[in-house]
């Protein structure tokens, strides 16, 4: 095992074992940093035009990754394939079935469930994104510098994200976004970096201290490389695999903790249109009308599958040991 | 072995006053509990004041915290919104939550680990796809879409199982709660024993065993499986402390009265000793079990040793 686990052999998730050995493979295989493969040597292909081989013959990957364009153009453009207004809203029709021009019937409130289903997308595919992006940005960047310079920096470091990793993370929303009042995009977003951030810091941290052992790091520095060029050059090159198969991961469950977050009434509330919101309105009406429930709870469910399943897809392609 | 305990624990410390204080701020620096107390009408001044000198809020941040601390290792937690004593409304609400995550951690032991290794032993054919597809989906919908929909089926609709949780929580009645609170950590207990198994399936001491002549049920269990489950131990050492968060949760969905419905009432009531009160159990439960994982390390791994 890398050195992610020296202190707390406890700390090991599942996504941080996978994780390891992504960055043992990374760093162990004969790799060239990526657009370096000379066109004479076709066999030796860096890790990620072969990741990218590997990938391209999997129908999953293309089965999610359609899947998230698509849920991506509908997060951007709603409009383009759901013509109505989701806050437009007729008491009247309270809970009706599906009528021609409403294919999945009103909700308590009379609005339509298929547009605010579609609307639903853009607050769960935004407050996904962002954290995702935000942790990954923040943890790798706190967690390779601790891995590449070492010392004070590195031991308070792990020590404050041990502290992090002491509170569960639904524990540490419910009681965060209940004092913070707002309950938008951004809050919930900015929670979710600031407790998710760990998570990614210990793994870049172990995967730098990896890659910083390789000879050819040592070569490098041995010619007098400076910090900055062995960093960005031959450390980060290497290092961000296992970043990159967690982060992706991590977004399918960013997902479903908002919805979470949602439903307890805790994460982003109305008038925001969240499929969290909408399955706890339902949950209650869930013997008058199901068609409440399904439609924005499979919504749900479809746009997590995806992004995990595009994440296993990516972790196959980025691990070569589990082939 | 006994030094090593000692130094974990000693490591325990600062986390243990790292996580207590972050809580402690998030509650009470972000929030206001006197002007909770008032609702929506703004509390007169004076009375503000002295509420905030006896509630001990008119000291710095910091000077709460220890104050807090020390009251709490006399055993006194507070007051909730209600006016009992915290300490009672532990009392009635751990057993219940304990025994609710009892039934979750077993029912996640032992699905999670034999749906794992049925797939990792028979990788890339019919059981290993059955057991991916079917984790990949539980994965995918939220505890508490799996929770309504389970109850509204086996309890309302078939009457398999008890919809609601009786008074005192019998065993019985937890089962379905506590599958639908493992679901997720049993879809990645299975996965994590299946990556492991097929793994160490290849080993040279399991084709030493079988080469040996074991019967294959020994050279699973001995030597197959207990080298693989040290992954899935750590796992379910940290999750000990995600199955009590998220019996929040399921104790919405099913009516417990346990420590997520407790903590959910502080919040909404926005009753501080409460949160601060459970949440510092949580986090102690959870550090304990982490102990526990490492300590554990040393029984089914004899190659690690502790200085």
């Amino acid at each position: 095992m890398p050195e992610t686990t020296e202190t707390t052999p406890a700390a090991t998730t599942p996504a941080t074992t996978a994780a390891d050995t992504a960055a043992t493979a990374t760093a162990a295989g004969p790799v060239t940093p990526a657009g370096t493969a000379t066109p004479e040597r076709e066999k030796a292909r860096s890790l990620w035009s072969d990741a990218w081989h590997d990938l391209s013959r999997k129908p999953m990957f293309y089965v999610s990754g359609l899947l998230i364009l698509f849920l991506v153009v509908i997060a951007i453009w709603p409009g383009a394939i759901a013509s109505g207004n989701p806050l437009a809203c007729d008491l009247s029709k309270s809970q009706m079935g599906p009528t021609s021009g409403h294919p999945f019937g009103f909700d308590t409130q009379g609005c339509d469930v298929y547009t605010r289903t579609v609307y639903g997308a853009r607050a769960s595919v935004s407050v996904g994104i962002f954290s995702t992006v935000g942790v990954a940005v923040l943890g790798s960047l706190l967690g390779g510098l601790a891995g590449f310079f070492g010392g004070w920096w590195d031991a308070v470091l792990s020590r404050i994200s041990d502290i992090f990793f002491g509170i569960p993370i639904l524990l540490g929303g419910v009681v965060f976004l209940s004092v913070v009042k707002g309950g938008t995009v951004t809050t919930v977003s900015a929670f979710m970096i600031l407790l998710g951030w760990p998570q990614i810091a210990r793994i870049a941290r172990g995967a730098v201290i990896t890659a910083k052992q390789q000879d050819y790091v040592q070569a490098a520095k041995a010619l007098g490389a400076s910090n900055t060029r062995m960093l960005l050059r031959h450390i980060a090159p290497n290092a961000l695999a296992p970043i990159i198969v967690v982060a992706t991961i991590a977004l399918g469950t960013y997902i479903s903790l908002e919805a979470t977050l949602s439903f307890l009434g805790v994460g982003l509330k109305p008038p925001a249109v969240s499929w969290g919101i909408d399955i706890s309105q339902a949950s209650d009406q869930i013997r008058n009308a199901p068609h409440m429930l399904l439609w924005p709870a499979g919504a749900l469910s479809i746009t997590v599958l995806a992004f995990i399943m595009l994440g296993d897809a990516v972790r196959d392609a980025l691990d070569p040991k589990l082939r | 072995m006994g030094r090593y305990v000692i130094r974990r624990l000693l490591q325990m410390v600062p986390v243990f006053i790292g996580t207590t204080f972050l809580i402690f701020v998030m509650v009470y620096a972000l929030g206001d509990p006197v002007a909770a107390m008032f609702g929506d009408r703004a509390p007169d001044p004076a009375t503000a004041a002295q509420i905030r000198h006896a509630m001990y809020l008119d000291h710095s941040l910091p000077a709460q915290y220890v104050h807090y601390m020390k009251q709490i290792f006399t055993g006194n937690f507070g007051t909730a919104a209600t006016g009992q004593p915290v300490t009672e409304l532990m009392g009635s609400a751990f057993p219940v939550t304990i025994r609710l995550t009892l039934v979750a951690f077993a029912i996640e032991a032992v699905a999670g680990i034999g749906l794992g290794l049925l797939a990792g032993m028979r990788r890339g054919r019919f059981a290993d796809t059955g057991v991916l597809a079917f984790t990949l989906l539980v994965v995918a919908v939220p505890t508490f879409v799996t929770g309504y929909v389970l109850q509204y089926f086996l309890g309302v609709k078939w009457h398999v199982a008890n919809p609601a949780v009786a008074e005192g929580a019998p065993i019985g009645d937890l089962i379905l709660p506590g599958l639908v609170l493992a679901a997720v950590s049993l879809a990645y207990v299975a996965r994590l024993t299946r990556t492991s198994v097929a793994e160490n399936a290849r080993a040279d001491y399991v084709r030493t065993a079988v080469a040996k002549g074991l019967p294959k049920r020994r050279v699973v269990t001995v030597h197959l499986l207990r080298n693989s489950l040290i992954p899935v131990v750590t796992f379910l050492g940290t999750d000990i402390g995600g199955l009590m968060a998220g019996a929040v949760v399921t104790e919405r969905i099913f009516n417990i009265h346990g420590v997520g419905y407790q903590l959910y009432q502080g919040i909404l009531r926005q009753n501080p000793p409460t949160v601060v009160g459970f949440v510092t159990i949580l986090v102690i439960i959870f550090l304990a079990a982490n102990l526990l994982v490492d300590l554990l390390y040393a029984v089914l791994d004899p190659r690690i040793r502790y200085a």
